[in-house]
């Protein structure tokens, strides 16, 4: 006698098993070198309710038009390289699910505020040396490695001050967000501030002083408008938004 | 001058501006509306020497604070060193024009020139 095997769909009746849907995947393609102009694409692919973006991303690119230009690595989350524009908001790819976004047309853009390489590959030259010109290292005179100091203990509440900017995984999508990016190219941008107050409000940390003086300029800090939409774009729950204001704190005078 | 140190002009003459504005709306609502811009009422608030001090003062705070508030967005707009150079010293030069201005006005009706 054979066995009958109860389809998921029989199982749970509500359940849609959605391996015939698809989607209309719009990608907008660019190169500064050859082209005049950016013209969408656009593909039909299967979905399922699982699929995130870049998972539909990829299947293009396998399958159907291998030219696409993408930057990905971790596929979880963990790495900020496929940060990009998925039906206007800045989102990671393979952190945004084809089922969340309630469309049966998905559109895929370079994020804003970055030079375009090609397609959805943007430059993060500018990104990477405003990170590094607010110095995101521990700054100290006396040398962690030695016989009486092995390492520097702090209290929960002291690592409670920093810890949820040191979640940054620099995946440029605050600085895509932001309003001010999208005027003031030399604004400092509020990925770099956030990691400035991450270090500044490090209780390890000795390099207050030349941080403060790097972002009181007149493309730093004070050219937020704290219009908050970095905040509510970041993957990893991070709130540059509050940070710049507590950074602000440090220069009015109101924190120590 | 150090970015922080303008803004905290900028936020200090904002406070500034709303105090002073205040006690000279209320000010004016010591007479009827139509009464308080009669020729004789303003030329008096103007030999009021305190009155004249906090006129003065609004001018000076709206001033500082305005042109402060025009720099800033038009850095925001554009960028580049020359540009941001005429900027800076072309919203001083409004700021020292428009008191200067405001201030003859004050003086002349005050001394009833």
């Amino acid at each position: 006698m054979a066995a009958i095997t109860p389809k998921l769909s029989d199982e749970f009746p509500s359940t849609i098993v959605s391996s015939t849907n698809s989607v209309t995947l719009r990608i907008l393609k660019f190169n500064p070198k050859t082209d005049s102009a950016a013209t969408f694409v656009e593909f039909k692919v299967p979905v399922q309710k699982w699929t995130t973006v870049l998972d539909v991303i990829l299947a293009v690119k396998q399958h159907l038009d291998p030219s696409v230009a993408v930057r990905y690595s971790c596929r979880q989350a963990s790495c900020g390289s496929c940060g990009m524009k998925i039906n206007g908001r800045p989102s990671l790819a393979c952190y945004t699910k084809i089922s969340e976004l309630n469309s049966n047309v998905v559109t895929v853009e370079p994020m804003d505020n970055f030079p375009i390489l090609r397609d959805l590959a943007v430059d993060f030259t500018q990104f990477f040396s405003a990170h590094k010109k607010l110095k995101p290292y521990i700054i100290r005179d006396d040398s962690e490695v030695t016989e009486d100091t092995k390492e520097f203990l702090q209290t929960p509440k002291e690592v409670e001050e920093y810890l949820q900017f040191s979640y940054c995984i620099k995946c440029g999508l605050c600085n895509s967000a932001c309003p001010t990016m999208a005027t003031d190219s030399s604004f400092i941008g509020p990925q770099a501030l956030a990691q400035a107050y991450r270090y500044v409000a490090d209780n390890r940390d000795n390099g207050k002083k030349d941080r403060l003086k790097i972002i009181d300029d007149s493309h730093g800090i004070w050219r937020c408008h704290f219009a908050g939409s970095c905040s509510q774009v970041c993957p990893k729950g991070v709130d540059p938004a509050m940070g710049i204001q507590l950074l602000r704190g440090y220069l009015l005078g109101f924190r120590k | 001058m150090q970015e922080s140190v303008i803004m905290k002009i900028h936020y200090g003459t904002a406070l500034g501006a709303v105090v002073l504005v205040a006690i000279h709306i209320l000010f004016r609502m010591t007479q009827n509306f139509s009464e308080s811009l009669q020729y004789e009422s303003v030329i008096a608030n103007y030999h009021f020497l305190p009155y004249a001090i906090m006129l003065e003062l609004i001018l000076i705070l709206l001033s500082v604070h305005g042109f402060n508030g025009l720099r800033v967005i038009l850095l925001e707009l554009k960028q580049g060193v020359g540009y941001e150079k005429a900027v800076n010293y072309g919203c001083i030069a409004a700021i020292a024009v428009l008191v200067a201005y405001g201030s003859r006005t004050i003086l002349m009706a005050g001394f009833g020139m």
